[in-house]
């Protein structure tokens, strides 16, 4: 009987290793074993023609401590996660909140908050510039009629971040308010009808009900969110190079410099490190929360 | 459900049988070259290039040539380093000119002196400008050869000039006479001058450096004197064109959209790159001028743009077929072809005496002022570890520019970042 | 509850929809006002300014965007074939299956999420070259395929099944692969649904690792036709932009408006049980 149970746990486990391997062999080849290297280098010096690369052990991480950039890029990035991440997933909750309403027009409405996820990045950040451009640009010509002066949104260092957090934010709710309205469907409606019953109006309805019921999506895109805003930085090519005097610098980009504008991949390679060990303990514990928070079946 | 499994496996068999390549059958006789290079001024321009290899593939029939397009300078560095640290075959590429002490330091390319055997060669390694060769010399050899080359220019709108009561055939030629003009023509939300602080900073920033009289690196790439006080006062100079004279806006102006601005008519002036030519030509619907940077203590402007270079893992029958490919597409005929269809500048006296060049020259003169600035061109910012010095100059310049630090105590930090960088090399 | 009985509620509902759907859309407006007024009055709302369909003509000419459609289209088919096959599997096996190492691995897997693929282009590259798929459109798809995100997803969807269905069917007889089939892929179409219009929509945009896995016109996709006009050095002809965002985003849009009807309903279907 136990070498049956046995036998069965086996052929249980190989099963499950036989539908694991394509994916953790791709896993393997495309990220892990990068990864690994990139460890590696993190840890030697940077090697020129001249001087060869030595092992300079935990070195590249003082070097980048120790950089006033650094400390600039960091605050960027959290500055930029603080507000981009709220926003958005505030936003697309409201825009998937409309977007299942019964409103005219409904679907061209979901397809205008949709739509900066379809515009590819190059041509979504050459508009935006032009929306940015002083005086001329869209924007200051709107708030030109309100009599408004123009104001250099990109080019001065206290509105060049918000000016590519507005992009961002731009960007991105269109992308979450797919989740919300897909979690939207599974709300039965006999539920709002329940509260307005019992006399709630419709903001108590979205806190004690819609909320808690959501929350499951919230957590996780929230989490998305998080990685996205480390992870896209797309629009800082066009919109302001990190500029100006590194007001909008943020953290990959300064990696991207460090690896192919300096030729400086240790630097680098050390940076991308300490960020995916951040994020990684930020998916350890959204892992951790979400597991208990969710009734699994 | 067995036909939606059996229906599904087929698409994706076939999906991949379309995606993975056909196997390449190589032809042994024939030299393959593979070559990266960059669009940075816009438009349809991949065609004129692969007329271009056309036209060389048909007098080399024994030369294949694959030129690809990279993106812009930065993505064409990133695709020349990981095709190089992969092993992928690449013999030459057109590469940032500035590039050019980092691809030495990390032993990717050759000097043209290694390549060059006959007579014919060597003379025509000397037949260019000399001011675009300066980007190419690094200790004592030539590494890069001129294909996409630009300088700054003045452009003016003479509509603008008539209506301010100047005379539009004689734009400002100092700097006094340029703030006298931008004083006049800085009325009615119209600006006299637009100078962009992003994009390349510290190009611009030569410019106003080398009219008062100073240029900021030494030709061997190891000193840099940003707290000279004579850069000082050209930053300061900058500067007060916002502040103090305020014919221009203040904070940083946008590069990608200065042209836009000029051609609405915001701003009468604005210096900005040669490879503009073409395009405001076409979009310009007033009367415009081209002229040279107006001068200071001396007149100046810096090169720009990108050469070719020749990568170290090539055979030398290779080397041989790049060097030919080199010397055709930097031949007269096709730098007056690139130049008309650019904007760029024709890389060689020769261009300019081809019958092309000469018919474009006399129909629209705006094109020969980059060439007859040529005489007063200095090489573009370049150094040792050179993308971080000159990130080092560029914060300094737009933090000057948008107030956060007084043009002294910014040029003062970046001269204490750039002798550590470049401490190593002396 | 009637639909149509005026309430302040649903006015206000309406007009704040619409208000921000106006202002969400403004960029595409404001590519097709480019698009169709010659490049110097691009910014000029005031003039009179001709429309015209030389931009157009100028994008057009410009690259081949035929080819290069196809080229997105087969990428994105490809990538995501891939992703809903290898992701089910993977998904399916940490849900539902015990073995020695699960949740290491699946930590590990999740740490994917934040490898960021910038960084890793060298690296990348030189493993797409090495297997030898360079310049092709499963090299560029190839690194995605392996997605944390849709393996995470999937998990979770697939933990959510209650077992009395999976019981049921296998006292049907069916197998794993049976019951994976029947009872698990079905109650997650909902999943399936939104991470299908992720995955298209992230690599229908995606421009840098195409334009370095590829060398020719024959596998590149839309982006990198598209970067063809951000020129840097000269600054940006916002006018063929707007041409060429129209030309590649007008049937993409279009797609989203006649189906997105079909991808509501389907969550909807799927929601009630």
């Amino acid at each position: 009987m136990d070498d049956l149970s046995r036998y069965q746990r086996r052929r249980h486990a190989l099963y499950g290793w036989m539908l694991l391997s394509p994916a953790l062999i791709l896993l393997s080849l495309f990220a892990f074993i990068p990864s690994i290297t990139t460890l590696c280098a993190s840890l030697m010096s940077r090697g020129t023609a001249r001087r060869p690369s030595v092992f300079a052990g935990l070195e590249n991480y003082a070097d980048l401590f120790a950089d006033p950039v650094f400390a600039t890029v960091v605050v960027n990035n959290l500055l930029y996660a603080a507000v981009t991440v709220p926003v958005s997933v505030g936003l697309a909750l409201v825009m998937a909140l409309w977007a299942n309403a019964r409103i005219p027009a409904r679907g061209l409405v979901r397809c205008a908050y949709f739509t900066p996820v379809m515009l590819p990045m190059v041509a979504a950040a050459n508009l935006w510039l032009f929306f940015y451009t002083p005086g001329l640009g869209v924007i200051d010509s709107i708030t030109g009629l309100f009599g408004i002066a123009p104001v250099n949104w990109l080019g001065q260092p206290q509105t060049a971040l918000w000016a590519v957090m507005a992009v961002t934010v731009w960007k991105e709710s269109g992308f979450f308010m797919i989740f919300y309205l897909a979690a939207l469907q599974t709300i039965p409606p006999d539920l709002k009808e329940a509260a307005g019953i019992e006399g709630a109006g419709r903001l108590t309805y979205a806190r004690r009900v819609l909320l808690p019921l959501l929350m499951p999506t919230t957590l996780f895109i929230f989490v998305n969110a998080l990685i996205n805003s480390v992870k896209l930085i797309d629009h800082l090519f066009i919109l302001t190079k990190g500029g100006p005097d590194n007001a909008s610098k943020l953290v990959l980009y300064w990696i991207w410099e460090m690896a192919f504008a300096y030729f400086d991949s240790p630097h680098a390679a050390a940076l991308t490190i300490l960020v995916l060990l951040l994020l990684g303990g930020v998916a350890v514990i959204q892992f951790r929360v979400l597991e208990k928070r969710i009734h699994y079946r | 459900m067995k036909k939606i499994l059996t229906a599904a496996a087929l698409a994706t068999g076939l999906m991949t049988a379309a995606a993975t390549p056909a196997a390449a059958a190589a032809d042994q006789s024939k030299t393959e070259l593979t070559m990266y290079y960059p669009i940075s001024v816009g438009g349809p321009l991949t065609k004129v290039i692969d007329g271009m290899i056309e036209g060389f593939q048909s007098e080399h029939p024994d030369v294949t040539v694959k030129a690809v397009y990279a993106g812009n300078y930065d993505d064409t560095r990133v695709r020349a380093l990981s095709a190089l640290k992969s092993g992928e075959k690449v013999q030459l590429s057109v590469l940032f000119s500035i590039d050019a002490y980092d691809l030495v330091e990390q032993g990717l390319v050759l000097p043209f002196e290694d390549v060059v055997k006959t007579d014919e060669d060597k003379a025509w390694l000397k037949s260019f400008y000399p001011a675009l060769m300066a980007n190419s010399h690094v200790d004592g050899k030539t590494w890069g050869i001129p294909f996409q080359r630009s300088t700054i220019v003045m452009y003016y709108n003479k509509d603008m000039f008539r209506a301010a009561g100047l005379d539009p055939e004689k734009p400002p030629a100092t700097w006094d006479e340029m703030v006298a003009a931008g004083k006049k023509l800085t009325k009615d939300g119209h600006y006299g001058l637009m100078v962009p602080s992003t994009g390349y900073p510290y190009w611009m920033f030569q410019c106003f450096a080398i009219q008062n009289g100073k240029e900021l690196m030494s030709a061997d790439g190891r000193h840099v004197s940003f707290d000279d006080p004579a850069v000082i006062d050209a930053l300061s100079f900058w500067r007060s064109l916002a502040t103090e004279h305020k014919i221009m806006p203040e904070g940083a102006i946008e590069w990608g959209t200065l042209r836009q601005a000029f051609v609405q008519g915001q701003t009468a002036m604005m210096w900005h790159t040669t490879g503009n030519l073409t395009a405001v030509k076409n979009e310009a619907k007033f009367d415009f001028g081209v002229a040279e940077l107006p001068a200071h203590k001396q007149p100046g402007s810096p090169t720009g743009g990108g050469n070719f270079y020749l990568f170290k893992n090539a055979s030398a029958k290779e080397r041989d077929a790049s060097l030919a490919l080199i010397r055709y597409m930097t031949a007269p005929e096709r730098a007056a072809q690139w130049s008309i269809a650019t904007g760029y500048v024709g890389i060689s006296p020769a261009s300019y005496e081809t019958d092309a060049l000469k018919a474009y020259g006399r129909e629209f003169p705006q094109a020969l002022v980059a060439r007859d600035q040529l005489k007063v061109a200095i090489a573009e910012f370049s150094t040792w570890e050179t993308a971080r010095v000159r990130e080092a100059l560029s914060n300094a310049v737009q933090a000057a520019l948008t107030g956060r630090q007084s043009p002294e105590a910014a040029l003062k930090a970046a001269q204490t970042t750039a002798d550590k960088l470049l401490k190593p090399y002396r | 509850m009637s639909a149509h009985r005026f309430s302040w509620d649903g006015a206000l509902d309406t007009a704040g929809a619409w208000t921000l759907a106006l202002l969400w859309v403004s960029p595409l407006l404001f590519a097709v006002w480019a698009a169709f007024h010659p490049p110097g009055t691009a910014l000029d709302f005031a003039s009179g300014a001709p429309w015209t369909l030389d931009n157009f003509r100028t994008a057009w000419a410009a690259a081949p965007w035929l080819v290069y459609m196809r080229n997105s289209l087969l990428l994105v088919g490809f990538i995501l074939i891939g992703q809903l096959t290898l992701c089910t599997l993977a998904g399916y096996a940490f849900a539902r299956f015990s073995f020695p190492g699960r949740d290491i691995l699946f930590i590990l897997v999740l740490l994917q999420l934040f490898i960021l693929p910038e960084v890793l282009i060298v690296e990348n590259y030189a493993m797409t070259a090495r297997l030898g798929l360079f310049d092709s459109i499963a090299g560029m798809g190839l690194p995605y395929v392996a997605s944390a995100f849709g393996i995470f997803l999937l998990r979770q969807s697939f933990k959510s099944v209650p077992p009395e269905l999976e019981e049921a069917a296998r006292v049907e007889g069916c197998s794993w692969m049976g019951v994976l089939w029947r009872v698990y892929v079905p109650a997650a179409r909902p999943v399936y649904l939104a991470y299908a219009l992720i995955s298209v929509s992230t690599h229908w945009n995606n421009f840098l690792w195409p334009l370095i896995v590829t060398n020719s016109d024959k596998t590149r996709p839309l982006t990198v036709g598209l970067s063809l006009f951000g020129a840097p050095e000269s600054g940006a002809d916002i006018a063929v932009i707007g041409a060429a965002t129209m030309m590649t985003g007008a049937p993409v849009l279009l797609a989203f408006l006649i189906f997105q009807r079909h991808f509501i309903q389907a969550f909807l279907r799927a929601g009630i049980r």
